[in-house]
């Protein structure tokens, strides 16, 4: 696994995907919070990082597909993944080290925004005055929803051979998971299952870490979702029908 | 020890692949495989390195299942797919170095440079794969297959898209190899496997219609090459 994990990394490093799709997040991040005066900290007033929190899910809607769309799609399209498929290498070798090298550039991608962090600390009239613990439990959470999002980014790769495909499908996936059941539990007919379909949503269980407090069953429902995906990805390269 | 297969048979929805196949393939012998397009060799292959599962019957590589045991059976085997498919943005030394890791080997360093040595790509070393030529891509191909040493060896169509002078260089390896693998190969070309192979499985439909030693086939059809015994065999009625 370690081999594939490294292997994926320095392939994401050493070719412009990485440095592209990053700088292009922090770009548009950085527009977001400091320039547009609709989401603008500075014209909003308070020292919070709200808007970075609820900026960056949009974001990773689009970045994390970028980022894991040739992951296994393009392996099998190439013919590489007969390369690795017949090593001495299991499955959950080939799925565990794409997913976590994938996550480790997410990571990657969320470190510079601490700098917005020090920023507001500096701004704030008191020295300081920000919600130290909330950013902290909104970061776990963003770096949940990363994971989670990772996971559908994997799992779309390895349906098809087409990195377009891939994309698209993890898109709708990741925005559907996020707000969508949210969205569906207010459809008249469906309200009476409202709590059920909030639950099954991203955006509940995210909101809920952001606040601070970091509930097990939030904790739960991320590595569930992950694990879920991860399942379904493994099973669908063991067949080996594409 | 070697490779043994019994009444191995591939099924793609309706169409048999390969149809009830049994074969031995021992030490220090190479074994050509040789039929028409869409005969059943790759799959054959595919199916021997653990690539693809079988719908019926048994294969097995070192004494090893390949449906139960598959990662022994990848441990021991090396394999130069059809297509030769390799990672174009990686170098040639970076991608010898990914193989062997994902073997665990000891001493990499020196693996690696033997393995380049024997396969010629001195040269080349510290070239993106995606640079090279095909004859110096087949190499590579032919590198990963062979670094960890393992004790049976598969190259679907190695010497395709080479030139005359890499052909020989690349049979005498082979030929080198055999001496102490088992080694199974398939190719489309005669002239090589009378030149490399001591036996002979010749596949069409899915199915065996020759297995001998290539002076057995010779003498059992009274010809003096490969060729006219293959069409023969294969051509349709």
């Amino acid at each position: 696994m370690l081999t594939i994990y490294k292997k994926e990394l320095y392939s994401y490093l050493s070719s412009l995907v990485a440095y592209i799709t990053i700088g292009l997040f922090l770009v548009v991040l950085g527009l977001f919070l400091w320039v547009f005066p609709d989401t603008s900290i500075l014209d909003y007033g308070y020292a919070t990082l709200d808007s970075l929190f609820s900026t960056i899910p949009y974001l990773f809607m689009f970045l994390i597909p970028a980022i894991t769309m040739r992951s296994l799609a393009e392996e099998k399209k190439e013919g590489t993944f007969e390369l690795l498929a017949t090593r001495p290498l299991t499955d959950w070798d080939i799925v565990l080290g794409k997913y976590l090298a994938a996550l480790t550039l997410v990571l990657f991608s969320l470190i510079p925004t601490l700098v917005y962090y020090i920023s507001v600390y500096q701004l704030g009239t008191t020295l300081g005055n920000i919600d130290s613990g909330a950013v902290i439990g909104s970061y776990i959470g963003l770096f949940l929803l990363g994971g989670a999002f990772v996971s559908i980014g994997i799992f779309s790769s390895s349906i098809t051979k087409n990195q377009i495909i891939a994309f698209a499908i993890a898109v709708f996936l990741c925005f559907f998971a996020f707000s969508g059941f949210e969205s569906a539990s207010q459809v008249l007919s469906l309200q009476k299952f409202d709590s059920i379909l909030i639950g099954l949503g991203i955006n509940e269980h995210y909101q809920s870490i952001s606040r601070g407090v970091l509930d097990s069953r939030d904790l739960l429902y991320f590595l569930s979702f992950i694990v879920l995906f991860l399942l379904v990805t493994k099973t669908i390269l063991g067949g080996r029908k594409w | 020890m070697g490779i043994s297969v019994q009444l191995l048979s591939k099924t793609y929805g309706s169409q048999k692949a390969v149809d009830q196949i049994s074969f031995e393939a021992t030490e220090g012998k190479i074994l050509g495989f040789l039929g028409p397009n869409g005969a059943g060799k790759s799959t054959t292959m595919k199916i021997l390195t653990c690539f693809l599962p079988q719908t019926s019957g048994k294969a097995f590589v070192c004494g090893f299942d390949t449906s139960n045991d598959s990662l022994q059976v990848r441990k021991n085997i090396g394999y130069l797919p059809e297509s030769n498919p390799l990672y174009h943005d990686m170098y040639v030394k970076e991608f010898l170095y990914f193989v062997g890791n994902t073997y665990h080997l000891q001493n990499l360093k020196t693996k690696v440079e033997q393995v380049i040595l024997a396969t010629g790509l001195e040269k080349e070393q510290h070239k993106k794969i995606g640079q090279l030529s095909k004859g110096y891509k087949q190499r590579v191909g032919l590198a990963q297959a062979i670094i960890h040493d393992p004790k049976v060896l598969i190259l679907d169509e190695p010497t395709s898209g080479l030139d005359p002078n890499q052909l020989i260089e690349i049979r005498k390896l082979i030929k080198e190899l055999g001496k102490t693998k088992t080694v199974i190969l398939s190719t489309h070309i005669m002239q090589e496997v009378e030149a490399i192979c001591d036996e002979v499985i010749i596949i069409n439909k899915g199915k065996i219609v020759a297995n001998n030693t290539l002076q057995g086939l010779l003498e059992e059809h009274q010809e003096k090459s490969l060729e006219p015994i293959f069409v023969k065999l294969t051509r349709d009625v």
